[in-house]
């Protein structure tokens, strides 16, 4: 059945006038659910050194004090950032070559020099990883850069969900008592919903 | 400015001041204003975040010497 000639005009204005309102409109109406929804973040936190330990706790305390859901679930070494004591993670020069080795005592021009040592002296030396942990734990202090146990502590209260990888702890031989409390044990099942619904999914 | 409550965040660095001042205006009563002292010099772009994201307002952000100052007044 074919539209008689006036309701063809009448078709071709509507649509013409829908294309000049429409893209206005639902931008408004984006905006509009974008300002109304809380922004969310979910981490996989995977690593157990004290280096790699940061950037989980920094941008979920961050995330969490600008208001956002936050949710870190952590697996395989991310376990480590867990335990009760985290005053024991490590750092390693070894293999890691994009770390700069500098002092953190002394005047500027001595903090100042990179330690070019190889790492085949390095791997070589007794003891090099406990040096290089208390030269980074004090770096840490002199730039007031909060401990991890601090920023931990922060992240939680602000309202961070810790999620644990269950299989992970027992391929480990952990135990829930070696943990924090109030920590939600689960499976990768659980886990990627979180993740799918959240605007921000990071693999650390 | 007139200001009701001072956080010092001297020598603390990313993401410290942010957290400091987030707490600080948790315990504040909306309308009040927060006075910030700091020295890291990301500070002032993370303030800027901060109010925009959490819809406490920036009044005023300013460098001397070294130092820089905020006042936020809280949602």
């Amino acid at each position: 059945m074919g539209a008689t000639p006036e309701v063809a005009v009448i078709d071709d204005l509507i649509r013409q006038r829908l294309d000049e309102l429409l893209p206005a409109k639902i931008e408004e109406k984006l905006k509009e659910i974008q300002e109304s929804k809380t922004p969310s973040m979910a981490i996989i936190a995977t690593k157990g050194t004290l280096d790699w330990a940061y950037p989980p706790f920094i941008l979920a305390s961050t995330a969490a004090a600008l208001g956002w859901d936050v949710s870190i679930f952590f697996t395989f070494y991310g376990l480590n950032l867990v335990k009760k004591d985290v005053s024991d993670l490590k750092v390693s020069p070894l293999g890691n070559p994009g770390m700069p080795m500098k002092m953190p005592f002394g005047p500027d021009w001595f903090k100042g020099i990179n330690w070019n040592i190889p790492n085949i002296v390095q791997a070589g030396i007794p003891g090099f990883e406990s040096v290089a942990t208390t030269l980074m734990q004090q770096t840490i202090k002199n730039n007031g850069v909060a401990s991890i146990a601090e920023l931990r502590e922060l992240s939680r209260e602000a309202g961070v969900k810790f999620i644990v990888c269950q299989m992970t702890v027992e391929l480990f031989g952990f135990s829930q008592e070696d943990f924090v409390d109030d920590m939600e044990y689960v499976g990768a099942a659980s886990f990627l919903p979180v993740a799918q619904t959240a605007d921000v999914c990071l693999f650390i | 400015m007139n200001f009701d409550k001072e956080l010092d965040a001297r020598g603390l660095n990313c993401p410290l001041p942010i957290l400091r001042a987030k707490k600080a205006l948790a315990e504040m009563t909306s309308g009040q204003v927060l006075r910030i002292i700091a020295t890291d010099p990301g500070s002032v772009k993370d303030f800027q975040a901060f109010a925009k994201q959490t819809g406490n307002e920036l009044l005023s952000s300013a460098e001397n010497n070294k130092e820089f100052e905020f006042y936020i007044k809280r949602k």
